[in-house]
């Protein structure tokens, strides 16, 4: 494989850019593999990669029904985040930052990774000791937080709305400074690129139709392009992971929901971090093409339409609105959606299952663009060694039958709890 | 459409999830099973779903709905305690 690198760059000039290797092949699917990831999103990609890289396991295939990259990894809003409150969930995203911050130099593709940070506003005193309570179990756990005051916000975002006589005055914020964006495409690009370059057979337009089980064992998958022999097999289908259950005859503690995002137009330099309304469900950044990048609340329905309605896309636009008064003059360059794998606790679950090599990945609700090199890694290591990692041992299926449920925020599927 | 109230905006009504599951019988021995497939574990599939929702902002009274989950067309909607047919 070419490297990508500026002496590359100035060779290919000179044939004007016609014989660049292609990032990845197109191969016809083979009879048997070692391992078959299901969905070629971020986190099948990812899973692959770490597959070839740390376990040496190569001779796998990523079958995907679209095109690589086609669904929620190009679809969210790009930011990257450990800001958690229990362990489980800090160390796991925290192990993820640290994947972040090498993965331009591992993939050697530009990632984009841009370490801006997030604010998390407050707007009451009980919020501000909600928010010191959860900044101080990060910094236990090695992650960087900071309690920022009113004055101290304002130094930072000055255009959010701090008038005295509105709803929700702005009290402070928690900060993880680490925190950031990501260039979302390049992530599956430079994923699929490398795992590609390892002996990874990446198949696209190949739709899964029904499993072959017997005896309690996986034996392969019966797909669009043929019948193709596994021993083991990885679901990273994210809002697709029930149909496929119900071709398993599983049920699982997973809802299909829709959730919506949002692009202005472009505008100069406003907004150099993340920040999210606290009153609400309202996040917003600013693109490097200057657009402003707002996402919020589920549509609230089981869905599968990858595309929203308007009465939340204005709900949630409210919020923005009365957070940062500007946003109001801007126009509406895209809206779009995607639809989410909603786990009942709102926490993903990477685990074994009862079908002896089948190996489950779901359940990413609104966080599974920022766990996908740390979701990719863990993946990984269970499917590699048949045992789940101590990093995702608290994202077990089992979880709902013994109780330990991992209730960060305890809203799942149900918005309007809170 | 309110069974109740007939045609209302969207805006008025609220989800309340998959109305096929069924709350497991009183006084009655049950599994673990059972009851997590009460509380937790949904079919959640593309196509026709019932589903019930609430008229929150009209007559506030529950609703069963045929919804499908892809295109997002309404069916059929019953009142809360007529039989799915």
């Amino acid at each position: 494989m070419q490297k990508y690198s500026i002496f590359n760059l100035i060779k290919n000039a000179f044939s004007g850019h016609q014989n660049w290797d292609l990032a990845w092949k197109d191969p016809t699917p083979k009879k048997e593999y070692d391992v078959v990831i299901i969905g070629g999103g971020g986190h099948g990609l990812a899973t692959a990669y770490y597959l070839a890289k740390e376990h040496n396991i190569t001779n796998v295939a990523i079958i995907e029904k679209g095109w690589i990259g086609g669904g929620n990894v190009g679809r969210n809003t790009t930011i990257i985040r450990s800001n958690y409150m229990h362990d489980d969930n800090a160390l796991f995203s925290e192990f993820g930052m640290d994947l972040w911050r090498k993965m331009s130099q591992d993939l050697n593709y530009n990632v984009m990774f841009s370490p801006r940070g997030i604010i998390n506003l407050a707007h009451s005193d009980a919020q501000m000791n909600v928010y010191a309570r959860r900044g101080n179990s990060m910094r236990l756990n090695g992650i960087d937080a900071v309690l920022l005051n009113r004055e101290q916000v304002r130094e930072i975002i000055p255009m959010a709305d701090f008038s005295e006589n509105v709803r929700f005055p702005i009290f402070g914020g928690l900060m993880q400074p680490s925190a950031g964006t990501a260039r979302h495409d390049a992530v599956a690009w430079g994923y699929a690129r490398q795992a590609d370059s390892m002996g990874v057979d990446i198949i696209q337009n190949c739709e899964v139709t029904s499993f072959d089980v017997s005896g309690g064992k996986i034996n392969g998958v019966r797909t669009s392009r043929g019948d193709i022999k596994a021993k083991k097999i990885g679901l990273c289908v994210a809002g697709s992971t029930n149909i496929l259950a119900e071709k398993l005859n599983m049920k699982l503690p997973i809802e299909t929901h829709l959730l919506q995002a949002c692009v202005s137009e472009p505008v100069k330099p406003v907004l150099d971090g993340v920040v999210t309304f606290g009153a609400g469900h309202f996040y917003v950044s600013q693109s490097d093409k200057g657009e402003m990048v707002m996402g919020g609340d589920l549509d609230g329905y089981n869905s599968y339409a990858q595309r929203g309605n308007l009465p939340t896309l204005q709900h949630v636009l409210t919020e923005g609105i009365a957070m940062m008064p500007f946003l109001s003059k801007l126009k509406m360059l895209r809206t779009w959606g995607g639809i989410m794998d909603m786990s009942m606790d709102g926490s993903p679950i990477i685990d074994k299952t009862h079908i002896e090599g089948l190996y489950l990945n779901c359940g990413w609700c609104y966080g599974g663009f920022k766990a996908t090199p740390a979701s990719g890694w863990t993946f990984a290591h269970t499917i590699a060694q048949d045992r789940v990692h101590e990093l995702n041992s608290g994202y077990s299926l089992n979880r709902f039958n013994t109780g330990h449920l991992l209730d960060e925020k305890g809203l799942g599927t149900k918005t309007w709890i809170s | 459409m309110c069974p109740h109230c007939g045609m209302r905006s969207q805006n008025e009504f609220s989800y309340g999830g998959d109305a096929t599951v069924k709350r497991p019988e009183l006084n009655k021995e049950i599994s673990d099973q059972d009851w997590d497939n009460f509380v937790y574990n949904r079919k959640s599939l593309r196509g026709k779903h019932w589903e019930l929702w609430q008229h929150i902002s009209g007559c506030r009274q529950w609703i069963k709905v045929e919804r499908d989950t892809a295109t997002h067309e309404i069916f059929k909607t019953l009142k809360a305690n007529e039989e799915i047919s």
